[in-house]
């Protein structure tokens, strides 16, 4: 079996979630000319290289939007069973709450009748108001009901570090129904990217994002989250992975010394990362020497962590090398299904 | 064996150590506004150190004053038992971060008499840093220009958190400079409060402040790689000190597949970037990576380069380096020895 848990499918336009907005906020969307607004994210140009895989970008509309594409592109080629969806879309970034609140009912109710009612093989992410954990948890709640979701999806840069006390309840909702936590790429851009300010380039914008999963695990670890919350799985998708062994070995030492800084933090950082938090094998950010590349991912210490995702239609990789050449054999065993069964409890309760 | 240590903090028994070098206009103003930085604590830090002022509480010296301010006591106990041929000094504090830059500018440069005066002229094994206003590139230069012929003087130091990044073409008029002069820049971690520390906002502990300088080197080095510094500047040195070289193989591979893909926005950038950095871009030992399996410290620094690594203790600090057991490995023969002081000496072309 094989599980990609990271696909991109488009919202076309605002227009297409119109009919998922109660009165009110239809009469906001339109009146106010949002529906007609280019909702795109800074953190991904649509018609930049990275964006869309050259043979995967259409001849007209988004990469993305069309489930006969994304059945024939990935679901079919690839030989996949399931296929996780992560909206990605600039109706996150807007600053009212109530609007953002709308706008990822609407997006999550669409997800299902536009996408998983008419493919069996697809699950989905809740979108939520990401800065409102209260209305971020309402979200969830009303969504939790329906198993084809299977995780909360959170951008890795928001306000506030992702460990802060202030969103625990998104965590909690999310452990309570068997939801994982995908923090996936991308920013607010509500601070600079690094705190070395704004950078010109969009492609240092793309490279400075590992960094920005290594703050937000940084967070998670020294708040306490996984202590108060046992059950939760996070999972870092579109975080490159060689970063981690490199990352997990400076912040083991750092624990050794400001342990009592952070006295909840009972263990070695990287034994409650290797219990807790996964990553999506695409992009890798491998070097050219396969060798190289195995010797890096031994040092993760656990073949549990990586999860298959093809990051469609984002350009990743060309042809049919899902996998970069490297990864032991051992460890992409659990890669294709059992790592992310395991980390999606529900994909077991709907498969059943 | 010749150790050179490229990090080690002076300090200021209290700001009258600046004054024979200070303008009576800026020591008053020093009285009556104090420091202005870009945080909620004019005079300390908002991320309490593990100990008081980040200090080995051994290295207090016994006739009183901060750690770092008494050389009798740092030779004593540091220079002459670890056998330091040589020492590259680093100050550290409200110098080059000032809001108000004529204020910063007044700072640097009796900093950097204060080191040669203070330091240098009395122990002939330290070298010192030429500590800049760094937001304001103009002086900068001007002050690079008056120090450059004098030998006490073994490197530029700049900090990694600027107003806009390091790389930007703002910044380029000290990069001029210092390839005019030939000296390289030692970055070292440091910057308060331009931005938040990270990208997704401010972290609650010094847990993550002191780990976000690793988030900040690898911004530094991406801007400056990106921006072309490097292809501008060939002959540019720079060292990045007190960040830690484990994210260094990472980085560059995921910066070489985004410069593949992205080259229609980087036409500045003409080689991979990972040949920039294996080429310009050195990187000082402390607090030296200690993988889970200690062994594995040696592929590591294969990877970032035998002869890009450069030892250094950050003495008085509490999180100091040992020479003695700082490597929880055998290095292959040789290696050591190009660690300790080969490759100071021949970036620092001593």
């Amino acid at each position: 079996m094989r599980i990609d848990c990271d696909i991109h499918p488009a919202l076309p336009s605002l227009t297409a979630l119109l009919p998922y907005l109660d009165a009110y906020w239809q009469d906001q969307v339109v009146s106010r000319g949002i529906d007609r607004q280019a909702l795109d994210l800074t953190c991904y140009p649509p018609r930049a290289p990275l964006t869309a895989r050259p043979d995967w970008r259409p001849a007209a509309g988004l990469p993305g939007a069309s489930l006969d594409a994304l059945r024939e592109h990935v679901l079919d080629r690839y030989d996949i069973q399931i296929g996780i969806l992560n909206l990605v879309h600039g109706l996150l970034a807007f600053h009212s709450d109530d609007l953002c609140a709308a706008l990822c009912r609407a997006a999550n109710d669409w997800l299902a009748a536009e996408w998983l009612d008419r493919e069996p093989r697809l699950r989905a992410s809740i979108l939520v108001p990401m800065e409102s954990p209260a209305l971020a948890v309402a979200e969830i709640e009303r969504r939790a009901a329906d198993q084809r979701f299977v995780q909360v999806l959170l951008l890795v840069q928001g306000e506030a570090p992702w460990g802060r006390r202030q969103h625990w309840p998104i965590y909690a909702t999310a452990e309570k129904h068997g939801l994982a936590v995908g923090i996936h790429a991308g920013s607010l851009f509500r601070h600079p990217p690094s705190s070395v300010g704004w950078h010109s380039y969009f492609a240092e914008d793309y490279v400075l994002q590992s960094q920005a999963f290594e703050s937000a695990l940084l967070s998670l670890l020294t708040e306490g989250v996984f202590q108060q919350h046992p059950g939760l799985k996070v999972v870092l998708i579109e975080s490159g992975v060689t970063w981690l062994p490199g990352f997990l070995t400076r912040i083991n030492k750092t624990w050794r010394g400001m342990r009592p800084e952070v006295p909840w933090m009972n263990e070695k950082p990287a034994e409650t990362v290797r219990r807790h938090v996964r990553l999506t094998a695409q992009p890798l950010d491998a070097p050219a020497d396969p060798a190289v590349l195995g010797a890096v991912l031994e040092q993760l210490g656990s073949d549990d962590m990586l999860l298959l995702a093809t990051d469609y239609p984002h350009w990743q990789f060309d042809g049919d090398a899902v996998l970069p050449e490297g990864i032991p054999v051992r460890m992409a065993a659990g890669l294709f299904a059992a790592n992310a069964m395991a980390t999606y409890p529900r994909l077991a309760e709907t498969l059943a | 064996m010749s150790i050179i240590d490229c990090d080690i903090h002076p300090s200021m028994a209290s700001p009258a150590a600046l004054y024979p070098w200070l303008p009576a206009r800026w020591r008053e103003h020093w009285g009556e506004y104090g420091t202005r930085l870009r945080q909620g604590l004019s005079s300390s830090l908002p991320y309490p150190r593990m100990t008081p002022a980040a200090c080995r509480l051994d290295a207090a010296p016994p006739r009183g004053g901060p750690a770092g301010s008494d050389l009798d006591y740092m030779r004593s106990t540091h220079l002459d038992p670890l056998g330091i041929e040589m020492g590259v000094l680093q100050p550290l504090g409200a110098l080059n971060h000032q809001r108000n830059l004529e204020f910063a500018t007044a700072l640097c440069s009796a900093a950097n008499d204060w080191q040669r005066e203070e330091w240098c002229a009395r122990e002939p094994r330290l070298r010192a840093s030429i500590v800049l206003p760094q937001d304001d590139p103009a002086a900068c230069a001007r002050e690079i220009a008056r120090r450059a012929q004098d030998k006490a003087f073994l490197q530029i130091s700049l900090s990694p958190r600027t107003e806009q990044p390091l790389g930007r073409k703002q910044h380029w008029p000290i990069f001029q400079a210092a390839v005019a002069c030939d000296l390289p820049i030692g970055i070292h971690v440091i910057g308060y409060g331009y931005h938040a520390f990270t990208g997704g906002g401010w972290p609650s502990f010094y847990f993550e402040e002191y780990v976000s300088n690793v988030q900040a080197f690898q911004a530094v080095l991406t801007s400056l790689v990106m921006e072309g510094v490097f292809e501008a500047f060939p002959t540019l040195r720079v060292t990045l000190i007190e960040g830690g070289l484990a994210w260094v193989p990472a980085l560059c591979w995921r910066l070489d597949r985004a410069w593949a893909r992205m080259r229609s926005e980087l036409p500045q950038v003409k080689r991979p970037p990972s040949e920039y950095i294996r080429q310009q871009v050195w990187f000082t030992t402390q607090p030296i990576e200690e993988p889970e399996r200690p062994g594995d410290l040696v592929p590591l620094l294969e990877l970032v380069g035998w002869d890009r690594v450069l030892f250094s203790t950050d003495y008085p600090h509490w999180d100091q380096d040992d020479p003695r057991y700082a490597f929880k490995v055998q290095l292959p023969p040789g290696r050591r020895e190009q660690i300790m002081a080969g490759n100071a000496r021949a970036l620092y072309r001593l």
